[in-house]
């Protein structure tokens, strides 16, 4: 799924402070079971603002709304007929959702209340962890199902790198070390064989670096 | 690995069978050539060729590749170490053709301490290609006479291929698989992490020899004395991949504090005395950091001085 983080309040003030009538937006997806952006957080972002500007004298007008998912031009329509009742809408969203919001309501001012941070995974309560950086074209199967791409600093595809230490990653000693797990998995499987073979030069055109991706299906096409 | 690739004389040494001696020079943090020149000229009749560091530790330098060419045009012999972190496959080969405009005949192929450790921790790293493929990219751009992409290469490259190995990196049985790999990528030289724990060292080797990996590579045996007790027991702290036994720490808090530097050079030539036996070692690299003044000491008194002249 994707991880997000609640954004500073600080900075969320900064960025609301100048709007009368605010829509807290949370997203019942990814965001709500990472904990950032549900309805809990939403309850809890809006009592904070509020409080804040009622210290300051500023009373403002903040609702609270929580849809099915914000990635999906149909949920987001469920506002429609309530959004010209705010100056703003801090969605709780990924940058996904963000993003599809500001393009359903061309005028109406959106501002990211969570930092969208990568796609992981629960690890232990309180715990997020990095597990894809969707390169467009997976090594899984030649890793042993442990990604380098996504869990080495260097994402090294013929690993591991000098720094690897006590099956640590050389940049942090609680990280650890993708090439230490791969070499793990690979001896589990009893495919140590494979390590040695060369990893070729990866095509990263699938990755950021060949611009914004699409996946187009005709066979689901309309 | 007798028919020469380069014009190079490190390649020549190490084919003719000779112990080779590389150092290393890093170049300063402002764009005054004179202190390449300077450590350059220190150490240019002590070694076969002088490794130029890139960007070591992540710390923003003077260009590897200019340094190198200043020490080319004192008719010193670089070896171009070139790290994948800071760029991509078109600024790579762009830079080997760059060095072998020069006719620099040597480099070696790393991937980069990573950028956290510098004065850029904010900025991107690269890793386009890792430092295996980096391998395999210049040897195809000298034996293929191509790019990448395919495309001819009007006067190809004529490099010597080196890369790094460390012996003590976690985990320790794909420490000569690793090896294994690099000289697959087509790695002729290969030269080490500091080496302080011998024992770990020669089981290493000992390991590579059962392969036959020493029969198809030069192995050269990184060497970096101590300055101090203070150098050693950071090396050992802090420094990700360095094995600095408890003995060496003993042996230079054994000695009074100004007397440590000459312990720590006293060590170092006895390292090298005792590896230049073992099977399988076939050179030194001697990266004395911010310390070229004593590098033509340890090579005097390790008796690998004079240099071979091919």
């Amino acid at each position: 799924m994707i991880i997000a983080q609640k954004k500073p309040l600080e900075e969320i003030i900064d960025e609301v402070k100048d709007f009368n009538r605010l829509l807290i937006l949370g997203c019942n997806e990814c965001v709500t079971v990472c904990e950032a952006g549900g309805k809990k957080e939403v309850e809890i972002l809006a009592s904070a603002l509020r409080m804040y500007f009622i210290n300051k004298g500023d009373e403002k007008k903040i609702d609270e709304k929580t849809l099915e998912r914000q990635c999906d031009h149909e949920y987001l329509e469920e506002i429609r007929n309530k959004i010209d009742d705010y100056d703003a809408v801090v969605s709780l969203a990924c940058g996904v959702g963000v993003q599809f919001a500001a393009e359903t309501y061309l005028t109406t001012p959106l501002i990211p209340g969570v930092n969208t941070v990568c796609l992981g995974a629960n690890e232990d309560r309180g715990l997020w962890t990095e597990r894809c950086q969707a390169c467009g074209s997976c090594v899984l199967a030649r890793t042993g199902g442990i990604c380098p791409v996504s869990r080495c600093a260097k994402r090294v595809l013929n690993g591991p790198c000098g720094g690897s230490t006590n099956g640590k990653c050389e940049i942090n000693k609680d990280l650890d070390c993708a090439w230490q797990l791969i070499i793990d998995r690979l001896k589990a499987l009893n495919k140590m064989d494979d390590y040695e073979k060369i990893a070729p030069i990866k095509d990263w055109s699938t990755d950021r670096a060949g611009g914004p991706r699409t996946v187009t299906r005709e066979d689901v096409k309309i | 690995m007798s028919d020469l690739n380069t014009a190079g004389n490190l390649e020549k040494v190490l084919k003719a069978g000779h112990i080779g001696v590389t150092s290393e020079c890093g170049p300063p943090r402002g764009s005054d050539a004179e202190e390449v020149k300077k450590k350059g000229a220190l150490i240019r009749d002590y070694v076969d060729a002088i490794n130029v560091t890139d960007n070591q530790t992540a710390m923003t330098r003077m260009s590897s590749l200019a340094a190198c060419i200043h020490l080319k045009l004192m008719g010193i012999e670089p070896v171009l170490q070139m790290v994948t972190r800071d760029r991509n496959r078109v600024a790579l080969q762009s830079d080997i053709l760059g060095a072998a405009s020069f006719d620099i005949p040597n480099m070696l192929c790393l991937s980069g301490d990573h950028q956290s450790f510098g004065d850029c921790a904010q900025g991107q790293n690269v890793h386009d290609l890792d430092s295996m493929q980096l391998v395999q990219t210049v040897r195809y751009m000298r034996d293929e006479g191509k790019f990448l992409g395919g495309d001819a290469i009007k006067r190809p490259p004529k490099i010597f291929v080196g890369a790094a190995a460390n012996p003590f990196a976690d985990p320790f049985e794909i420490r000569v698989p690793r090896l294994a790999k690099k000289i697959a990528c087509g790695a002729e030289f290969i030269q080490t992490q500091c080496i302080y724990n011998l024992d770990k060292f020669k089981e290493w080797i000992r390991r590579a020899n059962d392969r036959g990996l020493t029969e198809k590579t030069f192995i050269m045996a990184g060497m970096t004395p101590m300055k101090s007790v203070g150098m050693a027991k950071y090396m050992k702290k802090r420094v990700p991949g360095m094995d600095v036994p408890d003995e060496i720490i003993a042996r230079l808090s054994g000695v009074p504090k100004d007397k440590q530097a000459q312990e720590g050079i006293n060590i170092c030539v006895e390292h090298i005395q005792e590896l230049k036996e073992l099977k399988g070692v076939s050179g030194f690299h001697i990266m004395a950091i911010e310390w070229e003044e004593k590098v033509p000491e340890i090579i005097e008194r390790a008796g690998l001085y004079p240099r071979p002249v091919i």
